[in-house]
């Protein structure tokens, strides 16, 4: 029995109209992601990956192409879908707590239940103790977790991801690494990663696809075996980064072999 | 400076000027008839308590400027919203109310006074219309400009109408909000001694001002500025406090 996939992207290709003139911002893009899976897209910036989570999000229709979640068709934003922004876009005129209930509006669960699943979301990153602080006493990165709870109290089976830890000093980034893996993998959840840190995404995800800019396309998909082991300082791991840091055309001689290497993987 | 004299610093010049304004009194040579002393304004302050209920003066002039700010400030409010929240609204309206925004205040007595005739109603049709204008235009550029990454995230939440404008649209709006109810005090206050002034006499501090015109009492005259501006800063600093309380998101 095969399970369908839980994120499909199937020759999606979109146009934006800037002055006059069409800019092709991403250019049949095929992309899976089983139920579970932690995917993520590097490239740098202009390659189209953050326009590609505003597809997935449903809060642009206009494209070519087509998006299903769990065999659905996206037409716009959904609960199944958890969001986490670059910046925490937290509401500054609401508490910690008010921020995460926020996402519970549409809920039809009773106030109980929305009450026990903030602040079990409030405890599952951390902030309990500061459920009744606004977000300007907040640090960058408890805001950030307080844009995580948020994003997961409607147990969404999918979390999208933009660069969620781009604006995170780099010790904070690493913890906040180690959370985001630990929730996502306890939760079962289907999570798409966008991000320009090499690093993160090897260290985060079971597959990397690296994406090229003008027009923005998918020069490769990588799997991240389990032998990899997430551990920085293994050398699978480091030639895994290696491999991707060179499809981004950051070291010219290691871009080259590793291009080869990636069409065995591929072809595997 | 210590913080200690640092308090005392916005009362150095206000202190200043009426001790200048005695001395020239006394020991210039101003003509007592064009300006009486302090004590002689004091003096009045007195008599006017006790024999002409100055207290009463002051309240209907208050009660006529709270009025005017409550039908002018909802309405501004009720409008700025609908408009900043429907942009087909602004497009239709906007132009109008920009035209209305140029006309100075003071321009619509005349009409207004036509309208709705020189007593109670006119007065406050006239106040009504000051204390509109600013919440109005604040109210509406406020919610127009709510940051598109909160339109974003209500549309990502999947927010409906009413929690997209309790939850997003008003909070964000609130700041300008605020500035425009403050101001809309101010016009409010300003406008009811015009209209005391201008329109027919009625109890109130502007009554007292055409009395003290056509008495040549300079010190009733000048009692009555100092109370007026002594009353429109009570009014400001009531809206501040008020305003850094229901705001203390901003500075928590």
């Amino acid at each position: 029995m095969t399970e369908a996939p839980g994120l499909e992207i199937l020759g999606v290709s979109k146009r934006f109209h800037v002055a006059g003139g069409a800019v092709q911002a991403l250019s049949d893009i095929n992309l899976t992601a089983r139920r579970g899976e932690f995917l993520a897209l590097v490239g740098a910036s202009g390659c189209g990956k953050s326009t590609l989570l505003r597809l997935i999000l449903g809060l642009d229709t206009d494209y070519d192409g087509r998006i299903l979640v769990d065999g659905q068709p996206v037409l716009r934003p959904g609960l199944d879908r958890g969001m986490v922004f670059q910046e925490h876009r937290l509401l500054p005129w609401l508490t910690v707590t008010g921020n995460v209930a926020a996402a519970l509006r549409q809920s039809r669960l009773g106030q109980a239940e929305k009450r026990d699943l903030v602040a079990q979301h409030l405890d599952l990153v951390g902030l309990t103790r500061f459920a009744t602080a606004y977000p300007s006493q907040l640090s960058g990165g408890m805001a950030q977790r307080v844009a995580i709870a948020r994003a997961l109290v409607n147990r969404p089976p999918f979390l999208l991801l933009d660069e969620p830890l781009g604006a995170l000093d780099a010790l904070t980034r690493l913890r906040l690494q180690d959370e985001l893996k630990r929730i996502v993998s306890d939760g079962g959840i289907t999570a798409v990663l966008v991000t320009h840190d090499v690093d993160e995404a090897v260290y985060l995800a079971n597959r990397i696809a690296v994406m090229h800019p003008n027009p923005g396309r998918i020069a490769a998909i990588l799997p991240v075996t389990d032998s990899v082991e997430r551990d920085r300082s293994e050398p699978e791991f480091i030639r895994l980064r290696d491999t991707v840091l060179g499809l981004l055309g950051v070291r010219e001689g290691t871009g080259r072999r590793a291009a080869a290497d990636v069409d065995r993987r591929v072809a595997a | 400076m210590t913080t200690r004299w640092r308090i005392f610093l916005p009362w150095i010049v206000p202190v200043l000027f009426f001790l200048a304004w005695d001395l020239l009194a006394h020991f210039g040579h101003a003509d007592p008839r064009f300006l009486p002393s302090l004590e002689q304004v004091g003096g009045r302050a007195v008599a006017e308590w006790r024999d002409e209920d100055l207290l009463g003066h002051v309240l209907a002039s208050l009660q006529r400027a709270g009025i005017g700010f409550g039908i002018g400030g909802a309405a501004g409010l009720a409008l700025g919203l609908v408009i900043g929240l429907a942009p087909l609204l602004q497009r239709l309206l906007g132009p109008l109310l920009l035209v209305h925004r140029q006309i100075a205040l003071f321009a619509w007595i005349p009409l207004l006074s036509m309208w709705f005739g020189g007593g109670e109603a006119g007065k406050l049709a006239f106040i009504s219309l000051a204390a509109f204008q600013p919440v109005l235009t604040n109210t509406w550029q406020g919610v127009a400009n709510i940051p598109g990454k909160f339109r974003e995230l209500a549309a990502v939440l999947t927010f409906s109408r009413i929690d997209t404008v309790r939850l997003v649209a008003l909070p964000a709006a609130l700041p300008s909000i605020f500035t425009g109810l403050q101001s809309a005090l101010i016009y409010a206050w300003v406008a009811t001694i015009g209209a005391e002034l201008f329109l027919n006499v009625a109890p109130g501090i502007g009554g007292r001002m055409n009395e003290g015109q056509q008495l040549f009492k300079m010190d009733l005259l000048l009692l009555c500025v100092v109370l007026m501006g002594g009353i429109g800063l009570l009014l400001n600093q009531a809206a501040t406090l008020l305003q850094a309380r229901l705001l203390r998101w901003r500075t928590a």
